[in-house]
């Protein structure tokens, strides 16, 4: 198909630029369809990364934000690949010798001379159109999409043969140093990368999490130094927030400005550990707003939990059934209806992560539909298996599926899930990959409270998906290309540096081939756990190579990927999907009061111990508010002419109406 | 009315006992005079009336409660209506052969019921004379079906019903003229005498039950509020005696939980057991004084699940409020219009959602007061199909009007319309809580008359969260729900009587002494004239407030005559209640209405572990140094002790383990031969 359009152009011997508004046949039109009919549409469809960037300051976002990242650096030295019109070898090379590429990949990457590719033949999908194009690379960036490109020599060729090649996947929730109880999860950077990468995923954003009396910054730092040694593809980090104090403001206020954190995590569940009040989450999200973050909520209702916990602990019930006993998703769907309640009472945008169940899903969905600004985030677990393993007789197996909020037991979930998925009332999908050794589980033996929470899925992610949504028909493969992808890219304001195949993105790309069928199981997987709840599940679709910087890092089952190369992207605040909306409604919502002449009617006498006290804020819960002190009450005073009287107890006589007021009937309180 | 007399005239020439008479003439006997469809039978009635000594379930002493007061002079008036009676009584007697023929079973009856009487009579030794009443052609109205039947009472007790009535001499005859007769009115949610930094609201329980008879109601439920630390019993019993001395009709109480811990719940245990109260409100809002964490919500709607009582809260999430609050008084915004701007009302959706939730995890049937806004109604009717037993009041106000209000120019005015939750902006918020009330997703109407003056009103004229919270509405409660919601078409005859008293009634298990007109129930009847206008206005109405916020607003639909414990109280516009003769009703735990569902779901919402043998694999080391578990923390349950946890010994075979920041084992290390050997339980295949 392809090859045939090549072979008119070539014929014209002319730069593609120009050639192009030329050459448009007949036959041409058939081919691109619909909304490709010229050919020099996709050009001009390319996004110019850096004229799209709205609100940056810089031209050009800082590619690198720690030491060893001098990948990249020297990129714009040849604009256009416009040395001349020799003929691009597309017939010359059909994959050349995989070998010594390989051998090119490792003895390059560090020198940040970026190998040099070209895919030939593939079926671009972004997130809004597929087209059949060439694409590019050069130096860990797409330097050209289109036909007949002009590429310099020494070039390895990919030939796509039609499939689909599709920006890398993002996992936007991964948490592979999650500690628990001073143990740290099985899979670190390396080998969650190393998953993520043998599934498509070429790009992860972690969580980090710091204990209560840690501070965010150094454990911000501990994260990046793991994973800028360990990681295999670009990363970026989250930052959970254990709990809301002053000095966590000013910490925030850095992370947001100078390390490229953009997303933060609170919790409402874990009672008496991470757990924030209303009140906290409320400043939380006013002051994220103000610093333009994403507000991640783990949404669960922590109080209620605690109580089921206890209940049915006392019953007797310490297997893991007991965590989604104690974990029913109506809790799920109270705390998830309470997080959108604070963002529209903040004007705040809420991504709700881990969403499990239906209910907390249909919430989301209402208030999409209200007009809330809130996104949700479905993970591998609960779209592609549900909670009625929690019974297992097999205890191993049993605990390998706890994680918080729980999988629901109703088993039409994940179908439900995926509904929404498709229809865009869920946005994106993550892995919530959190993977314990079964040693580490049955810490929780004796007491399911104990079991550590998490499940795999960083590498079966973008399989589930295409299996559960587009196989069957409820997603086409450029909403696909969003919800793996895209819109994470949106939100966390990596987009389009990620997220898409256009001049100028990162060279994350992903040839999928939908038609790989396979069987999901420990043995099998890159993951270090021994256990896989996705175990004997046949999943259709996989990636069939993976370019991850402009390296091919998996192909045909077999991973290259290097230990360390993975860069931290930083990110901007204020992205766009986000905020606009926000700052939009930051205009027109201003709230005025009503201009009234001053009261002069009668006043009752307020005696000294008020008996409603103001519901202002209270030190106590909030030890952050710099708030007012809330305004003085000036019927509050102490000083009273005639002092405590005999009779302060007995109720005044009611029913006496105040006809004629002291001083006369103003307007102001004429009741006429 | 001619009809009927035919009726009576066609029983009369057959000279036969009615139950043989009807299936002779059927012709001739207007059959739909009854009814309609269900009421065919002429003795159908007889039937349906109800026992209310058997009928009441779970109550330990049936018919202990009938504390008669002492007062029971015959009203005023009653002459009049006497001689009418005997004007009548000429034509009574054309019609002796057929109440001789009913004499059978009169007598039957009134067997039944002589010993209960008797046990009266001796309660009420040196009481002159019972009061009895004769409601005759008036149309029977409950929420069942409607029919047409007179209604004899005496002692404040319906005693019969049904056409051609035997009774005694020297009776009161009311004449309803085809006009509906109700049961009276019951206000499930009232502050009268509430106090207040020191003052009370404006009406008190004299005032504000005469307002409640002028608008056709004849029963309060008042909320005991005790300071948060007081004593709950000592605030129920400081209530009681402000009500009893002053009451015109009868009340019961709710108690507010305003703090929670071990002593109040052994009161809240003592109050149900012995002081006849069923229902028990919470407050999720004002913050740091009322209000409760989800914990103790959690413990409270447990603990009054398995009691058997009815949980009511007043649901808006109070921290959010707080915080809003702070922020508008810093914008500037002190007047009436901050009040509704920091209560936004999806707040009060977001509570009532929390509240459905905690009480759908305890299992315990959930009673959300003041419901103001259409969101949260809608939150109310998305539970009630999921089947959560739950049941919404909307109040006057927010039946009658808008929030729009709180914008008003008038200080005065825009500070009387401050309750909580507010008023919505919404204009059509009224007319949607009407809908949902016709369709049976709102359940009772309540008033939550809680008036203040002007005066009062101004404690908070710089400051609008100082404004004390109360709206009038006692009176014009089921004048407005007739206005909105039945003449209009939304809603029938039957419904109203549903919502206005019955539902109340089952809610608080005094059902079908209260809320019904049946033999044995209490003699509480409105006569409601469906054609009358009113101008609502504070220059008329009973209560003491100086201001109303229904002002202006012109109603169709009020009492014409009300009967309050067989007494005529409010007759021709003339207003006879006399305070203090109200009596406590108690209530019983375990109503029907809400508990029937809640005891099912216990039987078979028991939850089971799964057997398995013990986990025999390796366990990883950990320490307790970092973080916790997320179980529950004694600080804040103090009911329940967190289960022991088995991990969490000094005692350490290892000694100091490896360093904190290095993972216990190398990560990526597979165990695949656990020390042991693997077993069948732990089998990963």
């Amino acid at each position: 198909m392809s090859d045939c359009r090549r072979e008119w152009n070539r014929e014209d011997e002319l730069p593609v630029y120009l050639a192009g508004p030329i050459n448009t046949g007949p036959k041409q039109r058939k081919s691109y369809g619909m909304f490709g009919s010229v050919e020099g549409a996709f050009d001009s469809k390319t996004i110019d990364f850096d004229d799209c960037a709205v609100g940056r300051r810089g031209s050009r976002t800082p590619r690198s934000g720690s030491r060893e990242r001098l990948l990249d650096t020297g990129e714009p030295d040849g604009k256009t690949p416009a040395n001349g019109p020799e003929a691009p070898p597309s017939n010359k090379v059909e994959n050349e010798d995989a070998t010594g590429v390989k051998a090119a990949t490792n003895n390059n990457s560090l020198l940040g001379e970026g190998e040099k590719l070209l895919i030939k033949g593939g079926r671009v999908v972004n997130d809004d159109q597929s087209m059949f194009v060439d694409v590019y690379v050069e130096n860990g960036v797409i330097k050209e999409v289109g036909e007949n490109l002009f590429v310099p020599g020494n070039v390895k060729v990919i030939e796509a043969n039609g499939r689909m090649v599709i920006p890398g996947g993002i996992d936007v929730n991964t948490c592979f140093m999650k500690p628990f109880l001073d143990t740290y999860p099985v899979d670190d950077f390396l080998q969650g990368t190393q998953a993520a990468l043998s599934g498509g995923t070429t790009m992860i954003i972690d969580h980090v999490t710091p204990q209560p009396d840690e501070s965010l910054l150094g454990a911000f730092e501990r994260w990046q130094e793991a994973a800028d040694k360990t990681a295999c593809c670009d990363y970026s980090l989250h930052v959970d927030i254990p709990h809301w104090h002053e000095t966590v403001k000013d910490e925030l206020e850095l992370l947001v400005q100078d390390k490229g954190v953009n997303s933060f995590q609170v919790c409402m569940a874990y009672k008496d550990v991470f757990q924030m009040t209303d009140s906290e989450l409320y400043h939380a999200f006013s002051f994220l707003k103000k610093m333009g973050a994403v507000v991640l909520v783990h949404a669960e209702n922590g109080d209620l939990i605690a109580q089921e916990q206890s209940k049915i602990l006392g019953m007797g019930i310490t297997g893991p059934e007991g965590h989604p006993l104690s974990r029913p998703e109506e809790v799920e769907a109270e705390a998830a209806f309470r997080a959108i309640t604070l963002g529209n009472r903040v004007n705040c945008p809420v991504y709700i992560t881990k969403v499990m169940s239906k209910s907390a899903a249909d919430t989301i969905t209402q208030a999409r539909r209200k007009g809330s600004v809130v996104f949700g985030e479905p993970i591998t677990a609960g779209l592609a298996t549900d909670g009625s393993h929690y019974w297992s007789k097999n205890w191993a197996k049993a605990a390998a599926y706890v994680t918080s909020p729980p999988l629901s037991p109703d088993p039409t979930t994940p179908d439900h899930l995926s509904s929404l998925l498709a229809c865009g009332d869920l946005q994106v999908v993550g892995s919530a990959h959190c993977a314990y050794s079964m040693a580490q589980k049955a810490i929780g033996k004796e007491n399911f409270t104990m079991i550590p929470e998490g499940t795999n899925g960083v590498e079966e992610r973008m399989g589930f998906v295409w299996d559960k949504a587009v196989a069957i028909g409820k997603m086409d493969e450029n909403q696909f290309v969003a919800v793996t992808s895209t819109n994470a890219a949106k939100i966390f304001n990596l987009y389009p540096r990620k997220g898409r195949i256009a001049v100028g993105s990162d060279a994350d790309i992903v040839i999928w081939d939908p038609d790989l069928i396979k069987t999901i199981t420990a043995k099998d997987q890159q993951s270090a756990s021994e256990y896989n709840i996705f175990e004997g599940m046949e999943c259709r679709g996989g990636p069939a190579l993976v370019v991850c910087q402009g390296r091919v890092v998996y192909e045909d089952g077999k991973l290259q990927a290097q230990q360390g190369s993975g860069r931290f992207i930083p990110r901007k605040p204020f992205p766009d999907l986000a905020y606009q909306r926000i700052k939009f409604r930051n205009q027109v919502t201003n709230q005025q009061g009503v201009t009234r002449g001053m009261y002069d009617g009668p006043v009752y006498e307020v005696p000294p111990m008020p008996k409603y006290i103001t519901p202002a804020p209270s030190a106590k819960t909030s030890p952050t508010t710099n708030q007012p002190p809330p305004v003085r009450n000036l019927h509050q005073s102490n000083f009273s002419l005639s002092g405590a009287q005999s009779d302060d107890y007995v109720p005044r006589r009611s029913g006496h109406r105040i006809v004629a007021p002291p001083g006369g009937r103003s307007n102001i309180t004429n009741l006429g | 009315m001619a009809e009927r007399q035919t009726n009576r005239d066609i029983a009369d020439e057959h000279d036969l006992p009615v139950y043989l008479a009807r299936p002779g003439t059927a012709d001739q006997v207007p059959r739909q005079k009854y009814g309609g469809l269900f009421c065919s039978v002429q003795d159908a009635f007889d039937g349906k009336s109800i026992d209310f000594d058997a009928l009441s379930v779970g109550q330990s002493t049936p018919g202990s409660v009938r504390r008669e007061t002492g007062q029971r002079a015959r009203g005023p008036g009653s002459d009049g209506w006497n001689s009418l009676g005997q004007g009548r009584r000429a034509e009574k007697r054309a019609e002796r052969s057929l109440e001789r023929a009913l004499e059978r079973s009169i007598e039957t009856r009134s067997v039944e019921t002589r010993s209960r009487r008797d046990k009266e009579l001796l309660q009420n030794l040196g009481e002159q004379k019972s009061e009895r009443l004769l409601i005759k052609g008036g149309r029977i109205v409950n929420d069942d079906q409607s029919f047409h039947a007179d209604i004899y009472m005496e002692d404040g007790v319906i005693k019969q019903i049904g056409d051609n009535l035997i009774v005694p001499g020297g009776v009161k005859t009311v004449e309803a003229n085809g006009k509906m007769v109700i049961p009276g009115g019951i206000d499930i949610h009232t502050h009268l005498q509430m106090p207040y930094r020191g003052t009370t609201t404006v009406d008190d329980f004299a005032q504000g039950t005469k307002a409640a008879l002028a608008g056709g109601t004849t029963m309060i439920v008042d909320h005991v509020i005790p300071e948060p630390g007081c004593s709950l019993v000592q605030a129920f019993d400081q209530w009681r005696q402000w009500a009893d001395e002053k009451s015109c009709c009868d009340y019961s109480l709710h108690v507010d939980i305003t703090h929670w811990n071990d002593g109040v719940r052994d009161e809240v245990d003592a109050l149900i057991k012995d002081k006849g109260v069923n229902s028990f409100q919470v407050y999720m809002a004002y913050k740091d004084y009322y209000q409760m964490s989800n914990s103790e919500l959690y413990e409270v709607f447990t603990f009054l699940g398995e009691r058997g009582a009815i949980v009511q809260v007043h649901a808006e999430n109070g921290e959010i409020i707080a915080e809003e609050q702070a922020r508008m008084l810093q914008m500037g915004i002190t007047g009436p219009e901050g009040h509704v701007l920091s209560r936004p009302e999806e707040l009060e959706a977001e509570a009532v959602f929390r509240a459905v939730t905690i009480a759908s995890q305890t299992n315990c049937p959930l009673y959300v007061t003041r419901v103001m806004s259409k969101s949260a109604a809608d939150i109310i009717s998305m539970a009630r199909k999921k089947g959560n037993v739950v049941f919404g009041e909307p109040i006057a106000a927010s039946l009658g009007t808008d929030g729009t209000h709180y914008w008003s120019k008038n200080w005065a005015k825009a500070a009387s319309f401050v309750t909580s939750p507010p008023l919505s902006p919404d204009p059509t918020t009224p007319d949607y809580l009407h809908t949902l009330l016709s369709s049976g997703d709102l359940s009772v109407t309540g008033s939550a008359h809680c008036t203040f003056s002007v005066a009062q009103k101004a404690i908070g004229k710089d400051d609008f969260t100082q404004i004390p919270e109360g709206v009038n509405g006692l009176e014009e409660r089921m004048s407005l729900v007739w206005d909105k919601a039945v003449t209009t078409g939304k809603m029938d005859e039957n419904m109203f009587v549903a919502v206005t008293s019955t539902n109340a009634a089952k809610i608080l298990n005094l059902y079908p002494r209260k809320g019904r007109i049946a033999v044995g129930s209490d003699a509480d009847l409105v006569i409601w004239d469906t054609d009358a206008v009113r101008t609502i206005s504070a220059k008329t109405h009973q209560s003491a407030a100086e201001y109303n916020i229904f002002e202006g607003l012109e109603l169709r639909g009020a009492p014409q005559a009300v009967v309050c414990q067989g007494k005529m109280v409010l007759e021709d516009g003339t207003f006879h209640a006399s305070s203090g003769v109200g009596r406590f009703i108690p209530c019983t735990p375990y109503p029907d209405f809400a508990y029937k569902r809640i005891k099912a779901r216990k039987q078979i919402a028991v939850l089971k572990a799964v057997p398995r043998g013990l986990y025999d694999g390796p366990v990883s080391e950990y320490t307790m140094s970092r973080g916790g578990t997320p179980g529950a923390s004694a600080r804040t349950s103090p009911s329940k002790q967190p289960p022991r946890n088995l991990h969490h010994s000094g005692f350490k075979l290892t000694g100091p383990t490896t360093p904190d920041d290095l993972p216990i084992r190398p990560a990526g290390r597979r165990i695949t031969v656990p020390p042991g050997g693997r077993s069948n339980i732990t089998s990963l295949s």
